[in-house]
């Protein structure tokens, strides 16, 4: 077998088998991101990449392409575009790839994007000309082949590309079969929806394993009790355990007057639930790694890389 | 058949503001079923136009207004006072319907305004009258084939070719909170019942819209 290709530092440690950590940053709608930039600064000695999303719940942000480039360079931090098929067609994509070549991303992750009818500009033109799985294939053409639709690209693109799925996916089958499409399709590594229940974690996980695909298990700490309820309450199909959202309850009453502490029981928690959770996976070698999707919680990640590590 | 729906009178008026005598022609098929050209719909219509000081000087079904040669024959019974009289068209039929009789003014000379009364919809099943469910597309590309007899373009809101997408929660869809079937579930209940789920496994490429995103005509002789 020919030996694989690294275009990126992800890239590396996932040909390496390495156990990683990703994080997540979401620019919001604005056309400055300085914000954006803090967070990816006190992320980047944790993670080896970190996801920057693409108008997520079809809700309008800066455009992903731009602000991948300028947060990889002005924060030194490894990016993995995210790429939706929601917004634009085939041709404008294979264009898109090129570009974000051009401007230094090496990195993509093939979304097929929450329906524009979700979000905030409902009138707009659903797209969808590919799908998740389809741009997994364009990417590969276009990186492997040097061609796009059989043309010949004078400076072929260099990307890893990979794919979501979802442990809590009900039908289960349905989803893990989809799984295997991407693989076909080229995708090389697989990021998962948060994922808080144990049990049907590893069900999935070890459904998808005969892939042979790095898994990076989606995770995501709470940084406070709204955070949790918010999380269980508004993200369909993600339950946030009864206990934790007791204890969390507990953490927002008892330390209401020293918001310094609280801050530090609040990590501390984070930790305690994660740890097994993730070593558990870890031990029964289901797992490539781990992507952090708490975004605005960057002070999370020492306490997260001490699991990694662990 | 073709689902249409009435449009909000206020349009139609507003698309006749300029005209005082009107030609209501309708459809005598698929609009009828969708309740949308038949005789009530009809006089609701005469009455609409009455009461917005319109005068209608003449009004006839057309069998199938889609249907040029269908539209020849009718148009004999066409009065040519009426016609004197017209200053513009209005149909209740779908959009197609329109757009022949469009090409059947070209051949009767006649150089007069057609305005439209219906929303088109597409191509439905009707389960009952006032529930139709729109289920093809028209793609000229079928892949019900592939798909256990289920369309992905019209049952998916992404028209995905490799679903589901991470947007389906326990069967249901996304869009509209997850009050519609996720149509990529349907497509995988339907391949297991039927022992081909190998047909789900594969790997379909991208539409191919050669064809497809441009004037169309199926011309075979």
């Amino acid at each position: 077998m020919a030996e694989k290709k690294v275009y990126s530092k992800l890239g590396e440690m996932l040909a390496k088998g390495e156990f990683i950590l990703t994080g997540e940053l979401e620019p919001e709608k604005t056309c400055d991101l300085s914000h954006t930039i803090q967070e990816a600064k006190e992320m980047a000695p944790y993670v080896v990449a970190a996801n920057v999303t693409d108008s997520p719940l079809g809700i309008v942000t800066i455009n992903s392409l731009a602000a991948s480039h300028i947060i990889q360079k002005e924060a030194n931090i490894e990016v993995i575009w995210q790429l939706t098929v929601r917004d634009v067609n085939k041709l404008g994509i294979a264009g898109m790839i090129m570009g974000g070549h051009a401007l230094g991303l090496r990195n993509i992750l093939s979304l097929t994007g929450d329906h524009p009818n979700m979000g905030d500009m409902p009138e707009s033109k659903p797209v969808f000309d590919l799908d998740s799985a389809t741009l997994c294939m364009l990417v590969r053409e276009m990186v492997d082949k040097g061609t796009i639709n059989g043309y010949e690209i004078e400076s072929p693109p260099k990307f890893h590309v990979g794919a979501a799925a979802n442990p809590n996916s009900n039908p289960m089958e349905a989803e893990v079969l989809k799984v295997g499409r991407k693989v076909e399709a080229g995708c090389e590594f697989i990021q998962t929806q948060v994922a808080y229940d144990l049990e049907k974690t590893i069900e999935f996980l070890t459904a998808i394993n005969k892939y042979n695909v790095p898994v990076l298990l989606g995770i995501f700490p709470m940084k406070s009790y709204a955070m949790a309820k918010g999380f269980d309450t508004f993200v369909p199909g993600v339950d946030v355990p009864k206990d934790v959202l007791a204890k969390w309850k507990s953490i927002k009453n008892d330390y209401k007057t020293d918001k310094a502490k609280q801050k530090k029981i609040y990590d501390q928690a984070n930790y305690e639930f994660f740890k097994p959770f993730i070593t558990e996976l870890k031990n029964k070698d289901l797992l490539g790694g781990v992507h952090c999707m708490a975004v605005h919680y960057p002070r999370i990640f020492p306490k997260l890389i001490e699991v990694i590590k662990g | 058949m073709i689902v249409t729906t009435k449009k909000d009178f206020e349009e139609i008026e507003d698309a006749l503001k300029r005209y005082n005598n009107i030609i209501l022609i309708y459809c005598g098929t698929c609009s009828v079923t969708a309740q949308c050209s038949d005789e009530k719909s009809v006089n609701e219509m005469l009455e609409h136009l009455k009461n917005a000081g319109k005068n209608v000087v003449y009004h006839q079904e057309f069998k199938e207004p889609c249907d040029f040669r269908q539209d020849l024959q009718d148009w004999r019974n066409v009065p040519q006072e009426a016609l004197d009289k017209v200053d513009a068209f209005l149909i209740l039929s779908c959009g197609a319907g329109l757009q022949a009789m469009l090409d059947l003014f070209d051949r009767k000379n006649i150089v007069k305004p057609i305005f439209i009364g219906l929303n088109t919809h597409g191509i439905a099943e009707t389960e009952r009258i006032g529930r139709f469910h729109v289920k093809c597309a028209g793609c000229g590309d079928c892949l019900l084939n592939y798909t256990g007899g289920i369309c992905p373009v019209t049952s998916c809101a992404k028209g995905l070719m490799n679903g589901p997408c991470g947007g389906q929660l326990d069967g249901k869809c996304e869009v509209g909170n997850y009050e519609k079937d996720c149509g990529w579930i349907l497509i995988y209940e339907r391949l297991k019942k039927i022992g081909r789920l190998d047909l789900f496994k594969q790997l379909r490429p991208a539409f191919n819209w050669t064809d497809r995103g441009h004037q169309k005509s199926v011309v075979f002789r």
